[in-house]
């Protein structure tokens, strides 16, 4: 497989970088059709695509299809959100690489 | 072939890459669901699938549509699930005519309720978005 190597940004991380420190937690992540998927975070990329590990379904009824996936990749481009456990979350941490990546951004 | 999997600029596909020639279900934001096994992929979750079915599902029964080999765009990719064929689901697979008339039947069902139609009896719907 060869892929094109884009150029080098130092922006449009901040997401990808806080993600991977949350790899290896449990999430919930509420897609845009309004399916939940609770599970645990194995990867993310740069597009923010996720694949959740162990997973369970918010409506097993409405979403029978998921009854058999135990593991599954994730559209970026279709989360709505991320529901985040607030102990893994350094909120000032956050604050403070915001802060940088805009204060990099401007130059 | 060596992945480097700690280059922060590897393509999206990364986590896809395992699912190579395993067997998935792939949901679309139409709401179709297409199973098959993946055999390719890109960076924008472009996707080939191989001996793939469609699969319509009606509360605990469902009917399949055989498609061959599908090429997925891949902005209509809502997710991609890896499917374990030992789990028991308990599902009932049945013919598209079968699944059409339990359709109908709910259909009738829901209107001929006291009261119009509850939401509980309501077809689990996979809206598109």
């Amino acid at each position: 497989l060869q892929f094109p190597s884009p150029p080098n940004y130092a922006r449009d991380m901040l997401f990808f970088s806080f993600f991977k420190t949350l790899v290896g937690k449990e999430v919930v992540v509420e897609l845009k059709n309004d399916l939940s998927i609770c599970g645990t975070l194995h990867s993310v990329d740069q597009y923010l695509n996720m694949k959740l590990l162990d997973i369970s379904v918010s409506d097993q009824e409405r979403f029978p299809h998921m009854l058999s996936v135990k593991n599954c990749f994730i559209r970026g481009s279709v989360v709505r959100y991320v529901h985040l456990p607030a102990e893994h979350v350094d909120t000032q941490l956050l604050q403070d690489a915001t802060r940088k990546e805009i204060a990099a951004n401007k130059k | 072939m060596a992945v480097n999997l700690s280059d922060p600029y590897l393509p999206g596909a990364i986590s896809l890459f395992e699912q190579l020639d395993k067997h998935l279900i792939v949901v679309l934001r139409d709401g179709r669901k297409l199973i098959g096994y993946l055999r390719s992929i890109d960076q924008f979750a472009n996707l080939v699938l191989d001996e793939v079915v469609e699969r319509t599902y009606i509360q605990k029964y469902y009917s399949e549509i055989s498609h061959g080999i599908l090429l997925i765009r891949g902005e209509n990719v809502v997710l991609a699930g890896e499917l374990d064929d030992t789990i028991e689901t308990g599902q009932i697979k049945v013919s598209i005519d079968e699944l059409h008339r339990i359709e109908q039947s709910m259909e009738h069902a829901n209107n001929d309720a006291p009261g119009g139609s509850s939401s509980k009896n309501d077809l689990p719907l996979d809206e598109p978005y």
